[in-house]
């Protein structure tokens, strides 16, 4: 068994050495440029006052201190509106938008991958074009459509649109096609119907991809500030007000960099917990000639 | 006469037996609805009003009025600015677009090489730009104007500058700056599929590339490894014009908007300015409509270019 696996390890024929030095070299360099805002902004938010403005700056913390922290929690106390009520908010709108996405793209995208019905190839074409929508392209229609429902300053003009994003059902479709038809076949002749057939067999077996697509939509609300659709402050979301106390300026330098740690660290570790379920949904992401 | 009858039977026939799959098929555009109406009311639509309005004045107060092609004609002949944020645009799109393209893939194929920890390590860290959502407004304490500014403060010491440089408002350097903070952040949804797909690809075909005389990683690369992956690259393209093009947080966040002297303007900000600043909702419409136009010819160009990859 051993001798197997050296032999295995030996098969890498076409690698020379210097190559492989050279790319481990690259890697390094570029993994620190890639990693040093990051780094930065982690250090920052336990930096003392004194240190944040010391000159020559330095990156790294000294005499670590949660004073930021505390800082944030005493101008979250004094704020106008309740600030659990911004926490409350982004959160839910990220769980319903997320839970509502995952749902109806995942409904979508079963029979788009598994069926062949009159006009289901154009549909899915013109999601795939739907994938190169910037928001700021549509938000101007988006805006007009939200006030001829009566959405506008609610939540429903962020949470509703979440639901059908392109991304999710593209991603889902993709995934889902590799689900054998046989399967499927051997469950129709058992009798059971379309909707058993998605939630009892479909849906168990495509749990790597429900965490991608929570990702992307967590990703994506979690960050949402909402100021295009929402004006009354206790609808607003966490990033809205955090931005607000970002703005406070130079003396709020520290609690600043305790806010961008807050508001880095939920996506970073969903997508540090989820990241070979994540891989595993993106080998199937190729779009097909 | 009778050719013309013969088609139009032809297609009423075919018209018909759709229909027929179409009643059998109910369920699954039960499935469907949900989706396709939001879709369709919240994507689809939205573009093609926006397409609309593009031919009309609208300012929201008063009903939109139709002028025909006036808005794209004061786009192209009279909106010295707007020529100025196509310029920037592309000037953009053409360095972080192959750029990041280039370097998501590059990164996913050294990276793919790593043993098993160590590249779960490093997509992390070569991911995390995208996802942590503001942290790119370090740069802006990195690029800060004053001796306190990171890289002014590392330039000054080296003795290259002797004086801070204002890279956030001196036009000679803001173009730069926003490319390079665009690219720290551009490997996107594009590197986790390329990522992806190379793990995916046989290991049995690199094992008959070799026999049949493969020499080094890049006719590796070149034979076996790109063409296996297609699709993924279709697909990271999609995802790099649509970020490329797009571009407008970034600069708006470091440079200021508008920016100093409309440097660091691009089509999106434009856009963003007639759409939400001076509510010209006709004008807006009409530059979203030629980014739109822009991005699918783009994305045109590039299936037909990766169409001869490994030939």
């Amino acid at each position: 068994m051993i001798i197997r696996r050296k032999h295995l390890r030996r098969r890498k024929p076409n690698r020379s050495k210097a190559g492989d030095i050279g790319i481990y070299l690259l890697l390094i360099f570029f993994g620190l440029f890639m990693a040093f805002p990051l780094v930065y902004a982690i250090n920052s938010a336990f930096k003392p006052m004194d240190e944040i403005f010391v000159f020559p700056p330095r990156l790294f913390v000294k005499n670590p201190t949660l004073d930021n922290f505390h800082d944030l929690l005493v101008i979250m106390g004094k704020s106008w509106v309740p600030f659990s009520r911004y926490i409350f908010n982004t959160v839910f709108i990220t769980t319903v938008g997320t839970v509502g996405h995952l749902l109806i793209s995942s409904m979508g995208a079963y029979v788009l991958a598994k069926y062949d019905f009159p006009g289901a190839k154009t549909f899915f074409n013109i999601v795939v074009v739907a994938l190169m929508f910037n928001g700021y392209v549509t938000a101007i229609p988006n805006y007009l459509i939200m006030s001829k429902i009566g959405w506008v300053d609610t939540v429903w003009a962020v949470v509703v649109p979440a639901f059908a994003s392109p991304m999710g059902l593209f991603l889902m479709k993709q995934y889902m096609e590799g689900i054998p038809d046989a399967l499927l076949e051997a469950a129709k002749i058992d009798g059971a119907r379309e909707w058993r057939i998605f939630s009892r067999i479909v849906m168990p077996m495509v749990k790597p991809a429900w965490l991608t697509l929570m990702i992307l939509s967590v990703q994506g609300l979690w960050n949402t500030k909402a100021s295009n659709f929402i004006y009354s402050e206790e609808l607003k979301t966490l990033p809205y007000a955090l931005q607000q106390i970002i703005n406070g300026g130079v003396a709020r330098a520290g609690v600043g960099a305790a806010v961008s740690l807050v508001m880095m660290i939920v996506p970073v570790t969903i997508f540090i917990v989820s990241e070979s379920n994540i891989i595993e949904t993106m080998a199937s992401s190729g779009i097909k000639d | 006469m009778i050719l013309m009858k013969k088609y139009l039977k032809k297609k009423k026939r075919e018209a018909a037996i759709s229909w027929k799959i179409a009643k059998k098929s109910k369920t699954y555009y039960l499935f469907l609805a949900p989706y396709a109406i939001l879709f369709l009311l919240f994507y689809i639509l939205p573009v093609i009003s926006s397409l609309f309005l593009s031919f009309t004045y609208y300012n929201v107060l008063e009903p939109p009025k139709f002028i025909g092609l006036q808005n794209y004609i004061n786009l192209i002949l009279a909106d010295d600015v707007f020529l100025i944020a196509v310029k920037n645009t592309f000037l953009i799109a053409a360095i972080t677009g192959p750029v990041g393209y280039m370097a998501a893939f590059l990164f996913a194929w050294f990276i793919n090489e790593l043993p098993r920890y160590l590249r779960a390590f490093a997509i992390v860290i070569f991911y995390a730009p995208t996802i942590s959502g503001q942290v790119y407004l370090i740069w802006a304490i990195m690029f800060s104007g004053d001796a306190y500014g990171y890289i002014n403060a590392f330039l000054l010491k080296l003795g290259i500058i002797n004086a801070p440089i204002l890279w956030l408002t001196n036009p000679h350097y803001m173009l730069t700056v926003v490319i390079i903070v665009t690219l720290w952040m551009s490997l996107g949804t594009g590197f986790l599929a390329f990522v992806a797909g190379l793990q995916g690809i046989d290991k049995a075909q690199y094992e008959a590339g070799y026999i049949d005389g493969i020499k080094n990683r890049w006719q590796e690369l070149w034979y076996i490894t790109l063409p296996s992956m297609k699709p993924m690259l279709l697909f990271g393209a999609v995802m790099t014009i649509t970020q490329s093009f797009g571009v407008a947080d970034v600069p708006m966040a470091l440079t200021g908007f508008p920016s100093t002297d409309y440097a660091t303007q691009t089509v999106v900000t434009h856009l963003i300015d007639y759409g939400s600043v001076r509510f010209e909702m006709g004008y807006a419409a009409a530059i979203a409509t030629l980014l739109f136009v822009t991005m699918i010819l783009c994305n045109k160009a590039i299936q037909a270019m990766l169409r001869r990859v490994g030939t």
